[in-house]
């Protein structure tokens, strides 16, 4: 079971928590990109074997979404990458 | 290939099993092949098999990080059936269930066959529903389900005594398969992998692939792997959770994702229950192995994962739920527990296609794909044979994520 650190709420277990799915960049504006760009929005998620960024939903708490950081080799939930 | 049979056992019992030939050799390893494949799994030795024996192609190395048949065709849960939902995949399990039920004689090797039945136990109507559209679609490809009512779930089911009107999830009624069976996961790998053997194709084990060659055409020209370059100008992949990460090294992006599923098993009991149960609604489902224990799977880990364990709280759920129908497995006493990572794509059908790189084949998303085994061998070596899709398969496209043209899929219980 993994410790969430919710902003609002702190440490919490992993069973209060939904998972959202992995943080994808915004929804472009169909009309003003290409296919394939398109398509990669629609379709594509990183699948990296380590740090992986997705959404997380303190449903069973505050209700709050936030993103987290997570290796998906090892479960650890981690810093990302410095922007 | 030695044929296995009443009379080699007795011939070979009576010399204290000192002559058994080895069911495949360990050649060295060359530097070129007409084929590589990627994965000792069962795609990867099923596609081998059929390779060599439908279309004569025997130059042919199948390439393993670990031993043969020690990924998910070991840690799965052998529950063979073709209750799928699109006309697009109900034909090509149909055509897999056949196949495994003819395997032990294809390949002379006891694949210990039972074919004994699915019943899923439904506890809402909405799902209801949707398993009856199922069955009228499997009804064209000739593919068995059949609604059947609470009372006929219990009496078939004997075990089930949970569920009742005054429970929290009553059980509202049930559907049959027919169709659906086990076998053993060991004798399918090496089955395929000894048959591929007496053709001629090379099994090369502890020899993982680090990444994908191509050449200045952009086409596929080999492998890199831990005991040097390895060529061909035909390359499969069939590593099941690690495609994206082998075909990342050639350029190439696949809407795929990797999620740990999970299974446990119990000690085992005497005989208790002659089906396969599946409760879609609850999110788990079991059978009994020949040895008498459940064998039990539940629901994969949120989140994308390539740790092959258990979360405690995922196990807790599962038997949580199971004891809410089957209160008296209370007793039972679990054994062993462990995961697989699988990868699962966009639409949940499977991938089966050359890719943008030329000569690059991918067979990959195979959730469930145990089952899929024959027929992803058997339409897969066609397709790489021929350069031709089979039409079971001829779907199953890359290029259909391009075209917006999904086969949306739902897998009967955890692909939900
Ligand atoms: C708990 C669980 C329950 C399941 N239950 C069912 C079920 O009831 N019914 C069903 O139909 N399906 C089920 N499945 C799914 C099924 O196991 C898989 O879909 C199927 O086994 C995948 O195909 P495969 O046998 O070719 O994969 P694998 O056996 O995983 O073969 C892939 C091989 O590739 C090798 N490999 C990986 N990377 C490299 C590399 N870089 N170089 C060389 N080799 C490499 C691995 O070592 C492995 O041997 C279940 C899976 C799990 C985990
Ligand atoms: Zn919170």
């Amino acid at each position: 079971m993994l410790l969430i650190n919710c902003p609002f709420c702190g440490e919490r277990n992993e069973t209060e928590y939904v998972y959202g799915g992995p943080v994808s960049a915004d929804r472009p504006d169909p009309t003003a990109v290409n296919d394939d760009e398109w398509i990669d929005y629609l379709t594509m998620v990183p699948n990296p074997v380590g740090p992986t960024h997705e959404r997380w939903w303190h449903a069973k708490g505050c209700g709050d979404w936030f993103t987290l950081w997570r290796d998906t080799a090892t479960h650890d939930i981690v810093k990302g990458p410095k922007k | 290939m030695q044929k296995y049979s009443i009379f080699s056992l007795a011939r070979n019992a009576l010399s204290g099993h000192k002559n058994w030939t080895r069911a495949w050799k360990s050649p060295p390893l060359r530097d070129r092949y007409e084929v590589i494949i990627i994965g000792a799994g069962g795609h990867g030795l099923a596609t081998a098999y059929y390779l060599a024996k439908e279309h004569g192609i025997t130059d042919v190395a199948v390439l393993d990080r670990g031993w043969l048949g020690g990924g998910n065709i070991a840690r799965n849960t052998v529950t063979i059936r073709s209750n799928y939902l699109r006309d697009e995949s109900i034909p090509f399990y149909v055509k897999s269930v056949s196949l495994f039920e003819g395997l032990t004689k294809e390949l002379n090797f006891n694949m210990m066959h039972s074919k004994r039945t699915m019943i899923d136990v439904v506890h809402n109507y909405p799902k209801m529903r949707e398993l009856r559209r199922r069955q009228l679609t499997m009804d064209i490809y000739n593919s068995t389900y059949d609604n059947i009512s609470t009372e006929e779930v219990r009496r078939r089911v004997p075990a089930l005594t949970g569920g009742g009107p005054g429970s929290r999830l009553p059980v509202i009624g049930g559907m049959v398969h027919t169709d659906a069976g086990v076998n053993r996961h060991d004798a399918v790998a090496w089955g395929y992998a000894r048959a591929a053997d007496s053709h001629g194709v090379e099994m090369h084990e502890q020899t993982p692939v680090l990444s994908l060659i191509r050449g200045s055409d952009g086409a596929i020209s080999g492998v890199q792997t831990s005991r040097g370059v390895v060529h061909a100008k035909k390359v499969v992949v069939a590593v099941s959770g690690h495609t994206t990460t082998l075909t990342e090294t050639a350029g190439l992006r696949l809407p795929l994702r990797t999620m740990n599923l999970t299974a446990f098993v119990s000690e085992p009991v005497k005989p208790l229950v002659d089906v396969i149960v599946n409760c879609p609604d609850l999110g788990f489902y079991f059978s009994q192995s020949d040895k008498g224990e459940m064998v039990i799977g539940g629901a994969p880990d949120s989140g994308q994962s390539f740790r092959r364990d258990i979360k405690q709280h995922v196990f807790e759920d599962t038997v949580g739920a199971m004891l809410e129908l089957f209160p008296s497995f209370k007793k039972l006493k679990l054994l062993r527990q462990w995961g697989g990572h699988l990868d699962i794509t966009h639409d949940a059908s499977p991938i089966m296609d050359e890719t943008d790189v030329p000569g690059l084949f991918v067979t990959a998303g195979w959730w469930g794909g145990y089952k899929a085994i024959p027929a992803g061998g058997l339409t897969l070596a066609h397709h790489v044979a021929t350069g031709r899709p089979h039409p079971l398969m001829e779907k199953f496209t890359v290029k259909r994520f391009k075209n917006l043209d999904f086969i949306m899929e739902t897998g009967t219980t955890t692909a939900r």
